[in-house]
């Protein structure tokens, strides 16, 4: 009976792992947007997941479902396929909606403090950490400098008199 | 001098947290239109309404219009309509408006039941056009000088506030240009 138990569980389990390993996870892209062409394929998939859904504005082009992200899906595909290179289609879509829809913002004057600001405040942070300890620690050599010998003398007077009580 | 130095950090924490504070209220939505002081994109439109004539670019010369692109499906459109009808009957700046992203049927439904503030009414269904103005969504709204330039885009419908503080001013600025 127990075994019979164990079995049907089993089963169901296995079922159940079969069912999760063939779906697929659910993508945005659609079978009607995909390029014959592997090749350009790939490099469209790469370039898209680089470009900002302006609806969703946290998602990728690639990841959005949103349909002005289908149309720029369509649209890139098509600029590569008219033999676009890479930066050229990148730099259309730059040409409409600017910089905001590349997700990774280029290195220019305006986003040096992005870029290098965190590296720069962490320089400033170490600086300043190295100066604290530096000056606790030749606060802590000046407490345990050696005694002047007068001082010695006090110290052994008041030593001896503790020792003889 | 030594007291001033250790309240450096002090400073710099209060000044980068107002910033960030300040930019919550930011609307991420606002995003600046890269065709500010360019050409308009060339287009040659179907007419959205049956019979009508299309809409090119070639129809916004010359003169200082407005371009709306509205959608049937948007809340927003609904919105600025009244704002549009009384503009143009009062205001004298012409308005063309592109469909965008809707069905054809839908779009001229939806303007003959609400009377239409187009001049001509081009019907962008695949919503290209859009893409090359820069659109995100609906309603937004361009205004183009005599030389055919993009002067300005507001994203959002028309409100009364809106009209009086940047459209007023900035179709008054061009009027006095020269062509």
């Amino acid at each position: 009976m127990k075994e019979h138990w164990m079995a049907a569980i089993s089963r169901i389990a296995s079922v159940i792992g079969v069912v999760l390993m063939l779906s697929a996870p659910g993508f945005a892209v659609t079978p009607d947007e995909v390029l014959q062409d592997t090749r350009l394929e790939v490099r469209a998939r790469e370039l898209s997941r680089t470009l900002r859904c302006l609806v969703c504005q946290n998602q990728s082009i690639d990841d959005s479902d949103a349909p002005l992200a289908h149309d720029l899906r369509v649209l890139l595909r098509e600029r590569l396929t008219a033999g676009d290179t890479d930066a050229q289609a990148v730099g259309f879509m730059v040409a409409r909606y600017g910089n905001f829809i590349l997700l990774k913002p280029p290195v220019q004057a305006d986003t040096l403090v992005l870029w290098f600001g965190p590296a720069l405040l962490l320089m400033v942070a170490a600086i300043g950490f190295g100066r604290y300890v530096g000056r606790s620690a030749a606060a802590f050599s000046a407490e345990t400098a050696p005694l002047k010998s007068d001082e010695q003398e006090r110290l052994d007077v008041l030593l001896r008199a503790r020792r003889s009580t | 001098m030594q007291r001033l130095l250790s309240l450096i950090p002090v400073l710099i924490f209060a000044a980068v947290s107002t910033a960030l504070g300040l930019s919550l209220s930011n609307d991420p939505r606002k995003l600046p239109s890269m065709l500010i002081d360019k050409p308009t994109p060339i287009f040659a439109l179907a007419s959205l309404e049956e019979g009508g004539s299309g809409l090119s670019s070639d129809d916004l010369k010359g003169r200082i219009v407005l371009l709306n692109v509205f959608a049937s499906w948007c809340a927003g459109c609904r919105i600025e309509h009244p704002m549009l009808m009384a503009l143009a009957e009062n205001s004298g700046i012409p308005i063309y408006g592109v469909s965008w992203k809707d069905e054809r049927a839908s779009g001229a439904r939806w303007l003959k039941a609400n009377r239409s503030p187009y001049v001509r009414v081009g019907d962008d269904q695949s919503g290209r056009l859009g893409i090359d103005l820069g659109v995100t969504g609906v309603p937004e709204t361009f205004v183009i000088d005599r030389t055919g330039r993009i002067r300005y885009r507001h994203a959002g419908p028309i409100t009364d506030d809106v009209w009086q503080e940047t459209f007023a001013p900035l179709l008054a600025e061009l009027r006095t240009e020269r062509p």
